[in-house]
């Protein structure tokens, strides 16, 4: 319907521009990965759900769609954490605290978190999907009697690429959650699992029809995880999942990130199974 | 008063009257093809022309529009556009017209698009209605676009001697109310007007060889169908297709910097599917990897997505993409393979 005294409101603003975003802290977690702590102008909270994500600006290098990484329960800030592969992100690299970049956002639709009340947790990371799953992690935790069983299984290529150590060790002592970690290659200081992620998957304990399991990591993973969870008996639509895809509005017209009819900037990123298995042949993430 | 008649003698005199109202583009001659321009002299117009080179979406969908102003130290962003102008399309055939209403659909979905929609509220449309194909390549009856169907102020309708107008909102009275030389019209102009409309129909015949719905069925069926893998071999991912495509609207932003390194402005240029790099990731995954499955998604993205979502076909029947394919991949030869294994050639 077009109700036009909405519409013509809705044409004096521009949803393409940025709020400004102050860097509060940034620091390395590897040598490729990059933390940066972001306060909007007046110190506003973001108001986003775990998963989604928002685009930073830097004016003359455009724009890059980036997962946030706190939980909507740390105030007054939000933080991100970048991996440098290209222009834009090396670029973001070279700022620091003081720095000021465009923040566009939140977009899309994150981890149905309300659903999953009740229900008990498996968290599956791999390599940079640990980025957006932290989010997920610190509202559970912050949240946790919301919850059943939290179990969180985190792997990634060598020790030196694990993000966020310090927390991660913290969550590893906590006692209401449980947390395995793996590498594909060890190094004579790990002392933990060696083998890909999907190897954990077999050994835990869950009760399928009252486990939510969330996965985030690269296209190669899913495939393999989601084989293993459906042979675990978890419900389709309780297996979620978060895509990654080229992006450049945010607001479901550019086309960029279309996966067959669908745009993942505003039906995504995350998705459940369910809704991943009826895509044809553009989704590489479907199970093998 | 639905319907007014002018005098083709006074088709001039009307025109120099509308270049005073507002910004005039309308179709002129280019070479051996035609192009819209805005319009200095009201002879150099031509209403007798296949279609543009591009649709008129260069005026309402800009290649490259400014979306704000910004400054990097201190960080500020402003207006980049202070006001948008009133402008009058003028003799807009009824596929490109099609066209417009699929951009408003989809750039009224929330979250609504500030910049299309102003440039939308300062349009006036003069359609003109075919009666005869423009060429071998358009599929307008196919698609239902061969008839005016709403989208525009005044359609124009060559009766001979005169034009019969008809009046399809108030935007399009203003343009004609009080001007001495368009009648209102009478009881002959009305037949004159149906007699035309019945020689049309034995002009334009479906240029696909089945229905509309069947053509969708044979999409929703054929996602994994051969005749991906040949256009996908044939096509040599130039992008022209959806260039001069009146419904697409892909877009990449870039920033542009003063000589102070320290201002610019933000715009958003068209983009198109079909080049290599539209769906890859920073990290190096190519979603959409290969000539053929862009080639696959351009068409899904005219005969089956859009269909699903707003219930409108997203092909205008313009033929644009075949009279432009260095490659010579057909639009209507594409579809019609699709059918052929549905076992209903006609």
């Amino acid at each position: 319907m077009i109700d036009r005294e909405i519409l013509l409101e809705k044409m004096k603003t521009s949803p393409y521009k940025p709020m400004r975003g102050r860097i509060i802290e940034a620091r390395m977690l590897t040598d490729k990965e990059k933390f940066f702590r972001v306060e909007l102008e007046g110190k506003i909270n973001l108001h986003h759900e775990p998963g989604q994500f928002v685009m930073v600006s830097i004016f003359g290098f455009t724009e890059a769609p980036i997962s946030v990484c706190s939980s909507p329960t740390d105030k007054g800030y939000f933080d991100l954490t970048v991996r440098n592969v290209g222009v834009f992100t090396d670029r973001l690299h070279k700022l620091g605290k003081g720095d000021v970049v465009g923040i566009r956002g939140p977009f899309g639709k994150g981890f149905p978190i309300d659903n999953m009340f009740g229900y008990d947790i498996l968290i599956v990371a791999g390599g940079l999907g640990l980025v957006p799953i932290r989010s997920l992690i610190r509202y559970i935790t912050y949240n946790k009697n919301d919850f059943g069983h939290v179990q969180i299984l985190i792997g990634c290529k060598t020790p030196q690429e694990f993000l966020f150590k310090e927390e991660t060790q913290e969550w590893m002592r906590r006692s209401e959650i449980k947390m395995n970690c793996t590498v594909d290659k060890a190094d004579p200081d790990w002392h933990g699992n060696v083998g890909l992620i999907t190897s954990l998957i077999p050994g835990v304990d869950i009760n399928p029809a009252r486990t939510y399991a969330v996965v985030v990591g690269p296209p190669i993973m899913y495939r393999f995880v989601i084989k293993e969870l459906l042979k675990k008996n978890i419900p389709e639509h309780q297996i979620i999942v978060s895509l990654e895809r080229r992006m450049r509005c945010g607001l479901g017209k550019c086309g960029h990130c279309q996966i067959e009819g669908i745009y993942v900037c505003q039906s995504g990123p995350v998705f459940d199974y369910s809704q991943l298995r009826n895509f044809k042949g553009e989704c590489h993430e479907k199970a093998v | 008063m639905k319907y007014v008649v002018i005098n083709k003698e006074d088709l001039n005199k009307w025109l120099e009257y509308l270049k005073k109202k507002a910004r005039l583009y309308a179709p002129k001659k280019k070479e051996n093809q035609f192009i819209f321009r805005p319009i200095k002299d009201v002879t150099e117009i031509t209403l007798k022309y296949i279609p543009t080179i591009l649709p008129p979406k260069k005026y309402y969908y800009p290649q490259k529009e400014k979306l704000f102003r910004f400054q990097a130290k201190p960080f500020k962003t402003g207006r980049a556009i202070k006001a948008f102008e009133e402008y009058i399309l003028f003799a807009v055939h009824t596929c490109d017209i099609a066209g417009i209403q699929c951009m408003d659909v989809v750039f009224r979905e929330g979250p609504e698009d500030p910049n299309y929609l102003n440039r939308k509220e300062k349009m006036i449309i003069i359609g003109i209605e075919c009666l005869e194909y423009c060429d071998k390549y358009a599929n307008c009856t196919s698609m239902g676009n061969h008839e005016p169907r709403g989208g525009y102020d005044l359609m124009m309708i060559d009766l001979g001697e005169k034009f019969i107008l008809h009046i399809n909102s108030a935007k399009g009275e203003r343009l004609i109310h009080g001007l001495a030389y368009i009648k209102e019209a009478d009881d002959k102009d009305m037949f004159n007007l149906e007699r035309v409309r019945e020689a049309k129909k034995k002009v334009f015949k479906e240029e696909f060889n089945a229905s509309l719905i069947k053509v969708y069925e044979a999409f929703d069926k054929h996602f994994a169908h051969p005749v991906w893998q040949d256009v996908g071999r044939r096509c040599v991912a130039c992008g022209n297709c959806t260039t001069v495509c009146p419904t697409c609207y892909c877009f990449d932003t870039t920033d542009e910097m003063d000589l102070s390194l320290n201002q610019g402005i933000r715009y958003r240029i068209w983009n198109s599917c079909q080049m290599d790099d539209f769906a890859k990731v920073a990290g190096g995954e190519d979603f959409r990897k290969g000539r053929d499955g862009r080639q696959r998604h351009r068409y899904y993205r005219k005969f089956k997505y859009p269909v699903d979502k707003f219930n409108r076909y997203f092909c205008t029947g313009c033929g644009r993409c075949t009279r432009t394919c260095m490659a010579e991949i057909s639009l209507v030869e594409t579809v019609n393979s699709l059918l052929v294994e549905e076992g209903e050639p006609k």
